[in-house]
């Protein structure tokens, strides 16, 4: 029996909007565990490692993506369960204001010395 | 004049650079979660090892009492060595939920018949993704809940020791 024209044309889309939705998923996934530290690992990422942790993190990540969370939303679930440290880049509180502050006051120092010494010239 | 601000300034910066990395020198490197109390979502499904039956991991904690829960494979050396412990808290009466972590169900069953089982029941993580709902990062890992308010109350990283059973206990005891 032929299959009609128009079954094979949905079976592609079909195919195609798979492959696209698991591609991006990945893209996700990569970019999420890229900056989640692995604990028991020295200095790599979720993403680096090929641990037992990282591979179940990555499949968590994933299993969060799927259930349609956000990625702030995964980033706050593991900090619940692992502390501020689980990710890379540390949020602006009391305890790293002086982190994030101090680069930018040298830069507006160093900036403030450098326009002095071209004018005094 | 000018030259002294300079250099004091200086001096000063570079003592106040000098203190900050001494204290970082003493601050551990070594990553611990063992005093993060953080809460356990209970809404996932787990499956039992023994019967393979699907249940919500709430029933398998006291809603009013602490519980214990303790992360074991058959193929990890450590989890070998605290065994004895786990058994004594079964003679103690504790109740122990024994995760199975990343395990083949019948090198695990081999191992309990071997060993003793000193859980009350044992539910099945086969990819590893239930241990990190309870913030495990690896195996032996034992937690201490509180049902009541649904967050960890005390974790141990690696193998129980005698210490931590006594521990353990007095927590327990402290509550009942």
């Amino acid at each position: 029996m032929k299959k009609p024209k128009f079954i094979n044309l949905i079976l592609i889309f079909v195919l195609i909007f798979k492959t696209s939705y698991a591609n991006e998923l990945n893209s996700q996934v990569d970019q999420i565990t890229k900056n989640l530290r692995c604990l028991i690992c020295q200095g790599q990422s979720v993403y680096d490692s090929q641990s037992d942790f990282a591979i179940s993190m990555k499949t968590v990540v994933k299993n969060k993506l799927d259930e349609g969370k956000e990625e702030k939303e995964i980033y706050e679930y593991l900090k619940n369960k692992y502390g501020e440290w689980i990710v890379y880049e540390p949020e602006l509180n009391q305890n790293t204001f002086l982190l994030w502050l101090i680069p930018l006051i040298l830069f507006i120092f160093g900036g403030l010395l450098i326009t002095r010494k071209v004018s005094i010239k | 004049m000018k030259k002294n601000i300079k250099f004091i300034s200086l001096l000063l910066s570079l003592i106040i650079v000098f203190i900050i990395l001494l204290k970082g020198l003493n601050v551990s490197k070594d990553y611990s979660n063992e005093k993060l109390n953080s809460k356990i979502d209970f809404s996932f499904k787990v499956k039992k090892l023994f019967n393979d039956e699907v249940i919500n991991i709430e029933d398998l904690f006291n809603q009013e009492d602490l519980s214990v829960v303790n992360i074991w494979a058959s193929w990890c050396a450590p989890c070998k060595d605290e065994h004895p412990n786990l058994m004594q808290l079964k003679d103690m009466n504790i109740k122990v939920v024994g995760i199975n972590y990343k395990d083949n169900p019948k090198n695990a069953k081999n191992f309990l018949n071997l060993l003793g089982n000193p859980y009350s029941e044992i539910i099945t993580d086969k990819d590893g993704t239930k241990s990190i709902e309870f913030g495990a990062i690896g195996v032996p890992e034992t937690i201490v809940i509180n049902g009541k308010t649904k967050s960890i109350i005390k974790k141990f990283i690696g193998p129980l020791s005698n210490e931590n059973i006594i521990e353990i206990k007095s927590l327990i005891n402290e509550k009942t």
